[in-house]
C-alpha cells in the first residue's frame, strides 16, 4: 500500500475485532440493498430448502418459529467496510433446517434466496456446522423490514451480503454458481479476514 | 470480472460544488472505462500501515479520460474530512474500480434517475451520458434541501431535470416546498424505464414507496442507498 501524503488517520488502536479494511461503525447499522425494501409481513413469508433434496421441504412463518431456537452473538461485516459488534440474533440455526431434508450426496453449495428474487450462493460447509441461522429477532426486537423482516439469513462469519435479507430458502446444488453481487463482480465466497471482496481477491 | 487492482491516481483537479461537497478530478493510469452508476473504492494509507477505504460514485461521463468522484463531507468523517481539508491537486489517491454491475445504466434503454442530495452523483454521470447520445432517455429527478445545496447547479439544469428544493427554493420557483411526491414523479414517469433511485436510506425508501404507489413495478426500480458509512 501506497501512503497517502498527510493521512495518519484516526489515531485509536485498532481493535483486534476488526477485519482488515474494516472500520468500526458504533451504534449505526447501515442499510444496504439494491432493491426497494419490501412490505412482506409474517403471514406472506415462507422458508424452503429444494435442489439436490430427495424431498424438498417448507416451513411456514408459524412452522419455523416452533423449532428449536438458536442465537448468534457477536460481531457483522459489511463489505462496503463497517463492521458492527456484539450484536445479538435469534432464530433457527440452518442445521435444523438441514436435518429435516436428504441431501444428495453431491450436494456441496447453496444458493440461498429472497423473496425479491436477490440471490446469494455459499459453499454448503459455510451455512453447515453451527455457522449460520435464519434469525428474526436483533438485539431482542423484530427485525425491520428495511434490515430484511420478517426473517434473513445470518452468516456472520462472510460479508454481510450473504446473509440475504427477506430470505425465501436455500437452493442445495452440486457446483457453485454466482448469485446477485456475484454475478456483478464480488467474490463467490466473501471471507473478511482474507479481505474476499470481489472477484479474484 | 477480472480481478480490479489497487493504482495510484493524480488528483489533476480539485472543483467546489456546494460548501459541503467536493469533485476530485482523477487520473487514473490504467482506467478501466466505467458505466454511468459505477463506483470507485479509495483507500488512505498512514505510514503505520493504518488504512481506510470507502466507496464514491462517479460522477463524470462515461469515456472521459479522467475520472470525477464528487465527495460530501460527512461531520466526523475520517475519509471524506480527509479529502476536503489535506488533499490537494498532484496528491496521489489509491483508487480500485470500476466496480458495479447493477446500478448502472449503458444509455440503451429509457431511464429515470431519482436523487437526493449527494445521491445525484452517479445520476450525473447517466444525465451526462444521455445529453452525448440522446437525450430524450433519460430524465432526472433531484432533490435538495436548498440552491446552495444542488450539486452541479449550472450543468444539471435542463428540459429533462426537474428539481424539488425542500427547505428553501429560489425566489419565483414554482413548485411548494416539500419533500418528493407522487406528483413529481408522476411527471417524469414513462412507461419501460428503469428508474435508478440513490440518496440517503430514508430518501430511498420514500422514493421507492411513491413510485410502487405509481404502478412502478419493483423490479423496474434499482437503488442505491448512501449511508454514513
Amino acid at each position: 500500500m501506497a501512503v497517502t501524503r498527510g493521512f495518519t488517520g484516526r489515531r485509536r488502536a485498532r481493535d483486534p475485532r476488526l477485519p482488515p479494511g474494516q472500520y468500526d461503525v458504533g451504534t449505526d447499522w447501515p442499510v444496504l440493498n439494491a432493491e426497494s425494501t419490501p412490505h412482506l409481513g409474517s403471514e406472506r413469508w415462507s422458508f424452503l430448502v429444494d435442489g439436490l433434496v430427495a424431498e424438498p421441504v417448507s416451513w411456514t412463518w408459524d412452522e419455523i418459529r416452533a423449532l428449536p431456537g438458536s442465537s448468534y452473538s457477536g460481531d457483522i461485516h459489511c463489505v462496503t467496510s463497517w463492521s458492527k459488534f456484539g450484536m445479538r440474533f435469534d432464530g433457527v440455526s440452518v442445521d435444523t433446517l438441514l436435518e429435516a431434508v436428504a441431501l444428495d450426496p453431491a450436494a456441496a453449495y447453496v444458493m440461498a434466496t429472497s423473496h425479491t428474487g436477490y440471490t446469494t450462493n455459499l459453499p454448503l460447509a459455510d451455512v453447515a456446522g453451527g455457522k449460520a441461522w435464519v434469525v428474526w429477532d436483533v438485539d431482542g426486537l423484530p427485525l425491520s423490514d428495511e434490515h430484511g423482516g420478517p426473517a434473513r439469513l445470518l452468516v456472520p462469519h462472510l460479508y454481510f451480503w450473504k446473509s440475504a435479507k427477506w430470505v425465501s430458502g436455500l437452493r442445495i446444488m452440486a457446483a457453485d454458481e454466482p448469485g446477485f453481487w456475484e454475478r456483478n463482480g464480488y467474490h463467490d465466497r466473501g471471507d473478511p479476514w482474507l479481505e474476499q471482496r470481489y472477484q479474484g481477491d | 470480472m477480472a480481478a480490479l487492482s489497487w493504482q495510484s491516481a493524480t488528483v489533476v483537479e480539485i472543483r467546489r460544488e456546494t460548501p459541503t461537497a467536493k469533485t476530485f478530478r482523477l487520473k487514473v493510469p490504467d482506467a478501466v472505462p466505467h458505466v454511468a452508476g459505477q463506483y470507485y473504492v479509495l483507500r488512505l494509507t498512514a505510514e503505520d500501515g493504518y488504512s481506510a477505504q470507502r466507496d464514491y460514485s462517479v460522477a463524470s461521463v462515461p469515456g472521459s479520460d479522467t475520472v470525477d468522484l464528487t465527495v460530501e463531507l460527512l461531520a466526523d468523517g475520517e475519509v471524506s474530512g480527509f479529502l476536503h481539508e489535506v488533499v490537494e491537486v498532484g496528491d496521489e489517491l489509491e483508487v480500485r474500480g470500476p466496480i458495479g454491475g447493477f446500478f448502472a445504466w449503458r444509455g440503451d434503454s429509457p431511464a429515470l434517475g431519482v436523487a437526493g442530495g449527494s445521491g445525484v452523483v452517479p445520476l450525473m454521470s447517466m444525465l451526462r451520458l444521455s445529453r452525448g447520445l440522446d437525450p430524450s432517455l433519460f430524465r432526472l429527478v433531484v432533490s435538495a434541501r436548498r440552491p446552495a445545496d444542488l450539486y452541479y447547479a449550472d450543468e444539471i439544469v435542463g428540459d429533462r431535470t426537474t428539481v424539488v428544493y425542500t427547505r428553501q427554493a429560489p425566489p419565483g420557483f414554482g413548485r411548494p416546498l416539500g419533500r418528493l411526491t407522487a406528483e413529481d414523479l408522476a411527471a417524469v414517469l414513462e412507461p419501460g424505464q428503469t428508474v435508478f433511485v440513490c440518496g440517503a436510506p430514508p430518501f430511498c425508501d420514500h422514493a421507492t414507496d411513491l413510485l410502487q404507489s405509481k404502478g412502478v413495478p419493483s423490479d423496474r426500480i434499482r437503488v442505491e442507498r448512501f449511508g454514513p458509512s
